[in-house]
């Protein structure tokens, strides 16, 4: 007899959201969707946009029986500070980043520090197809088809050395490429950290595509971390440099509004930001909210990383 | 050649339903977006409608009161009470907005979560700010009438209605306060406040002091 075992990371709500509240949730995506693609895309934007290459990556474990966001919405609805601060703005702004050629600094404590080429650290043979949630810090959600290499599979690479705690990640700052930097809304450039135990846990993927092709440039193109049982900003995007350290690297958002962003940033729906309630999130393309899981559902995967752990003073 | 001048009458017969025609187009463009939203059709409201129907009514309730605030400068400079013909209608329009955005968000957001809600109130400051700025300006939208203005006597009526000052400084803090990181826009929305406030700088220093003789 066949049992199909199902992880608690992959059990959604959806299985139990009656079929018709179901559709009429996605039939308002749709619409909401479709009006904004109509008023995002005029001629000359639409010219200056990249064609995205396909990209062949094999199946895994990591698979999701929710809906998956729709492709519009995940490209055109973004916080990407560096592109302006509207949810539009990276969609109409990104076009002027060169993602190619991309290199990345890896300094630190690592026994290969050196400036690579993005293809000598992510295998491009080896991509991985993987399904996760996207909680956003703002209570919103999407659940996104990623296209990438575990993160563990590059730090390998890199050989990060015994006194190694943590890593540091730092987006481009380019200011001929991101408007966005003239304003100072974060201090540039955006950096995001990991404890290395939480850097080479299997979750952690560094995705260079999304829907079958390479990312969009408001995406995080050419590389970007995604960290799914933290919110949205610790999936830093656009990366050029991968530091290994021995302290807490010290984080944009972090220093901007220590109270309000921690450096772990785990999903928690029981630990509130201070200006907002994080028990439910709004699933892009549903009226309603629905209740936000611990870790983002992943807990099965990551919570051993925070035994003992106090998760409201370390938040 | 005062014949071209508009006189008061033609105001209030003509200049006032334009106005709140203009006044009512953004309420028109939300209301007509979440029928099309409610329908299954295609609107503008994006990706996030909620979040798009909270900033978009909130935007507008603080530029309305903005511009009321905006209206005794004006009248000052163009040397002519006419302006004034329009303030208490434009600062009804503001309360107005301030009801489409709590509307917006008690229902359309936060589905009548009461609990929630009260929790908002209760715990984060911005809303807290927010809410205190609603409920200082019911008491100005009630007494807006005529009526009021006799049974109160001009005085204490206009005394209460100085705290439109302290609404549109607890507005343009719930604004700051709302966005992440140090944004530019609400402050443009601060920097225009303190200008029509400092029309009125001399109603709030003290009284020079009469000679003795």
């Amino acid at each position: 007899m066949l049992i199909k075992h199902k992880h608690s990371w992959q059990e959604t709500e959806n299985s139990v959201t009656k079929e018709s509240l179901y559709l009429n949730r996605r039939t308002l995506m749709v619409g909401a969707a479709a009006a904004g693609a109509a008023i995002a895309a005029p001629s000359v934007f639409a010219q200056r946009k990249r064609e995205l290459a396909p990209l062949a990556a094999r199946p895994t474990d990591y698979k999701s029986n929710e809906s998956l966001t729709p492709e519009n919405a995940v490209t055109q609805y973004n916080n990407f500070y560096e592109f302006g601060v509207g949810k539009g703005d990276p969609y109409q702004n990104a076009w002027r980043l060169q993602p190619k050629p991309w290199s990345i600094r890896v300094d630190g404590l690592v026994d290969k520090p050196g400036e690579y080429a993005l293809e000598d650290l992510v295998d491009f043979n080896a991509l991985e197809d993987r399904i996760y949630r996207l909680r956003c810090v703002e209570a919103w959600s999407m659940v996104v088809p990623w296209i990438g290499v575990s993160l563990a599979s590059v730090l390998k690479k890199i050989e990060p050395q015994s006194g190694a705690k943590y890593v540091r990640f730092e987006t481009l700052a380019d200011p001929k490429q991101m408007p966005g930097l003239r304003w100072p809304v974060l201090d540039w450039p955006y950096v995001e950290g990991l404890r290395l135990d939480e850097a080479m846990n299997d979750l952690a993927l560094l995705a260079v595509g999304l829907y079958g092709k390479e990312l969009p440039n408001q995406n995080g193109a050419p590389v970007r971390l995604v960290v799914p049982w933290k919110y949205g900003f610790k999936s830093i995007k656009s990366v050029v440099r991968i530091s290994l350290t021995d302290t807490e690297p010290k984080t944009s958002w972090n220093l901007s509004a220590p109270r309000e962003y921690g450096f772990y940033s785990n999903v928690n729906p029981e630990v509130d930001h201070p200006r907002w309630s994080q028990k439910r999130e709004r699933r892009i393309g549903e009226f309603g909210r629905r209740e936000t899981q611990k870790f983002n559902g992943y807990g099965e995967l990551v919570a051993d990383l925070y035994a003992g752990m106090d998760l409201r003073a370390k938040y | 050649m005062p014949s071209m001048s508009i006189t008061s009458k033609q105001l209030r017969q003509f200049g006032k339903p334009v106005v709140f025609g203009l006044l009512l187009l953004p309420a028109l463009w939300l209301a007509w977006n979440w029928w099309l939203a409610f329908q299954f059709q295609p609107n503008g409201l994006g990706f996030n409608p909620q979040e798009t129907s909270n900033r978009f009514s909130g935007d507008w309730a603080l530029r309305i009161l903005l511009l009321s605030l905006a209206i005794t400068p004006l009248s000052k400079l163009v040397g002519s009470p006419k302006p004034i013909l329009f303030r208490r209608m434009i600062g009804l329009f503001a309360f107005f907005y301030v009801c489409v955005h709590i509307t917006s968000y008690v229902w359309l957001d936060m589905l009548f979560d009461w609990a929630e809600l009260w929790s908002d109130v209760m715990k984060r400051i911005y809303i807290t700010v927010g809410f205190a700025a609603f409920l200082l300006l019911v008491p100005l939208a009630v007494t807006s009438t005529n009526g009021w203005i006799k049974r109160m006597g001009a005085k204490n009526w206009q005394r209460l209605h100085q705290a439109i000052y302290v609404i549109g400084l607890l507005a343009v803090v719930h604004f700051i306060m709302m966005r992440k990181g140090f944004q530019i826009e609400p402050l443009i929305y601060a920097a225009i406040l303190v200008v029509l406030l400092a029309f009125r700088w001399r109603k709030f220093m003290p009284k020079p002091a009469r000679a003795v003789g």
